[in-house]
């Protein structure tokens, strides 16, 4: 499960801290629709608890090897720890609190 | 690869779609070309079928013999697994990764990390291939198996939407691209139904056992605006990776040799018009067990390496140690040509491969080796893989690519049925050319070889049966003894010949005795005829006599009488003159 990881997971060990990373394709439908969404998520659950990192895999195509994607938009909890995926443009909001395990709060 | 173009230029006189050889030995001979260049081919089997080797040698072909870089998603082996897994047949993909040639990206779908959280599409996808296939400038793309994605990804709608616009992505992008596809149950092709949207060629691997033998076949389902091979072709992959052979190629148009080829025993070649067989024909020599078939064959090979031509043997009863050593007895040093390279073995249990594996391993080996001559010794092992039927197909075959490389041919066979006229020798008897049948001759208690050749197309040949004798000096015939007695061989020709010996010295005898005789019947003859003659010559003397005392007597009496008359002259003359007339 990690050993095609070209990123490593920071040193930061606070564990309320989130670590999101959201990879889009430039400015397509979906793409917007999950910046919003999870924007709207975080402020609402994570506030000032979280770095998000949005990546347009366009620019990066590289990025879409090391990180093993295939759909997007693609969004990667990388810390705490487990690391989770979910693909898709978040509007599941149920779904995406369980993915960043908030899901009981 | 001269041959994939003529059979362009023979069979396809219309304008064809172009198309992208894929190297793979036989393919593009089936498919008139290889696949179709810049679009989509889908290679549906089950598991285990060769899809992913199928489809990996397309692109290390590619990269190598045709300057055609390639790219090699793999979705379910990783990128290390593949890499050692063709390294078995001399594929270094790492090398090739390392010059650019080939782009290998795995691809890791695992559903139980990814939350589908709404709407979502393949971009991912895209931009890795694209990015791939851009950095190395591919010409060829292979998804293996992209079905993968259904078990990674649960939105079918979306994921059947995205494929069918990633076929059509993949032709704008203008490769030649490979799509693998896990044969499901049922009627369809793919458990997806990739054929779909793959729809210009489809390519079926299957991969069947029969008798505990598997054999691997392959069969171009469908090819969109091209003729194509539509019969199902075994293959085989082996340590040179994938060989399909093209069974049905051919149209009996080969090049014909008058050239004579000697079969290394100098009294068969009397038999055969004094100079031994065509060069390219095929030759059956068939017989009973231990009537020295191997012998023959071994013969023939060893005169093959000694005037410098190559000879491939196929052993499927002896290996190749346990023949040289045989040949050894009868003054055959084999050993001395597979040092130099003349002579090449190759031994075989016939069930280690299916009958058309067999075909393909003969095919490559003697597309390696380049032999004048093959020998496959015997044919007959072949039943044990398939029906006669298929050995027989198989052989038709096997003798159309010897003839059209111009490769002599001998197959030894062993028959069971003695009667000749009901041989069939697994049905090849009508194929060849010329069929030599050794067989016992049992006689007087003893079992002798006789031969004779059935037939030899084109030449003059002799129709004597000869006995076989293999000594310490070899293989000899020599003519049989056809006397009163019927055919002689082996020691009653011997005793009959003695027996003539015999018998001349004794008509020999008999003559002078008989010679003799008549020399003494005759000097007894001669010595009767004198002793008649004196017979004769006293019985004369003895008429003479008396004769002669007639003649006396009467010139006597008349003197008497006159004397008496002139005594008695005067009274008594007419007296005495009448008693005496009376």
């Amino acid at each position: 499960m990690t050993e095609q990881r070209g990123v490593t997971d920071g040193g930061d060990c606070n564990g309320d801290f989130y670590k999101l990373r959201l990879y889009v394709t430039g400015a397509s439908p979906n793409s917007s629709r999950a910046i919003s969404n999870l924007r709207d998520i975080c402020e609402k659950h994570l506030k000032g608890k979280y770095e998000l990192e949005i990546i347009d895999v366009y620019q990066q195509p590289l990025m879409a090897e090391s990180e093993q994607i295939i759909a997007l938009p693609l969004l990667i909890k990388k810390f705490p720890s487990p690391e989770r995926r979910m693909i898709g443009d978040l509007s599941n909001t149920e779904k995406v609190l369980k993915g960043l395990s908030l899901a009981e709060s | 690869m001269t041959k994939v173009n003529n059979k362009n230029k023979t069979v396809f006189h219309h304008k064809q779609i172009s198309k992208t050889l894929t190297g793979i030995a036989g393919l593009d001979e089936i498919t008139g070309g290889g696949l179709p260049t810049n679009r989509p081919t889908l290679i549906c089997g089950e598991a285990g079928s060769g899809k992913t080797l199928f489809s990996l040698e397309f692109i290390v072909r590619g990269a190598i013999e045709f300057n055609e870089p390639g790219v090699f998603m793999a979705f379910e082996e990783k990128t290390e697994e593949l890499a050692l897994n063709v390294a078995s047949l001399g594929f270094d993909l790492k090398k090739l990764q390392s010059e650019k040639k080939i782009k290998v990206d795995y691809v890791q779908v695992d559903r139980s990390e990814i939350e589908e959280t709404g709407e979502y599409d393949l971009d991912g996808l895209f931009i890795r291939l694209g990015y791939a296939i851009d950095s190395i400038g591919a010409k060829r793309v292979v998804l293996d198996t992209i079905e993968s994605l259904f078990a990674g990804l649960s939105n079918l709608g979306i994921l059947r939407a995205e494929l069918r616009r990633l076929f059509q992505w993949l032709k704008d992008k203008g490769v030649t691209a490979i799509i693998t596809g896990e044969r499901g149950d049922g009627p369809s092709l793919t458990r997806q139904g990739l054929e779909e949207y793959v729809s210009d060629c489809v390519i079926l691997l299957d991969h069947r056992v029969i008798n505990q033998i598997s054999t691997r076949r392959l069969r171009v389902i469908k090819y969109r605006g091209s003729v194509h091979g539509t019969n199902e072709y075994p293959f085989m992959i082996d340590e040179d990776g994938i060989s399909v052979l093209p069974v049905t190629s051919l149209s009996l148009q080969k090049e014909v040799s008058s050239a004579r080829l000697s079969s290394g025993i100098p009294s068969l070649d009397k038999m055969l018009g004094g100079k031994g067989f065509f060069i390219g024909s095929s030759i059956l020599v068939s017989g009973t067990a231990g009537t020295g078939k191997t012998s023959i064959a071994a013969s023939f090979a060893n005169e093959t390496c000694n005037q410098n031509k190559r000879c491939l043997y196929f052993a499927f009863e002896e290996s190749p140690k346990q023949i040289i050593r045989n040949m050894k007895s009868i003054d055959m040093e084999l050993q001395q040509h597979v040092d130099k390279g003349l002579l090449q073995f190759r031994a075989s249990r016939p069930t280690l491969h299916g009958l058309e594996e067999h075909l393909v391993v003969i095919h490559k080996l003697v597309k390696r080796f380049k032999p004048q001559v093959v020998i496959l010794d015997p044919i007959t092992n072949l039943i044990t893989v398939g029906s006669v039927s298929e050995v027989k197909s198989m052989l038709v075959r096997l003798i159309d690519f010897l003839m059209e490389e111009q490769i002599t041919v001998m197959f030894t066979a062993l028959t069971l049925n003695t009667v000749v006229s009901e041989q069939t020798d697994e049905g090849v008897s009508s194929l060849v050319d010329a069929w030599l049948f050794v067989r016992d001759i049992e006689f007087n208690g003893e079992r002798n070889r006789g031969m004779y050749i059935m037939k030899s197309r084109g030449m003059k040949h002799s129709n004597q049966v000869r006995e076989f004798i293999i000594t310490d000096k070899g293989i000899d015939l020599v003519d049989v003894y056809l006397g009163p007695g019927g055919v002689l061989t082996g020691s009653a020709r011997e005793a009959q010949k003695l027996h003539e010996k015999t018998g001349v010295v004794l008509r020999d005898n008999a003559l002078s005795m008989k010679d003799r005789e008549i020399d003494r019947k005759r000097r007894v003859l001669e010595s009767k005829i004198a002793s008649l003659q004196t017979e004769f010559e006293s019985a004369e003397e003895e008429l003479n006599k008396i004769y002669i005392e007639e003649e006396l007597i009467k010139k006597v009496s008349e003197s008497n009488i006159r004397e008496m008359t002139r005594l008695r002259r005067g009274e008594r003359e007419a007296d005495g003159n009448k008693g005496r007339k009376k």
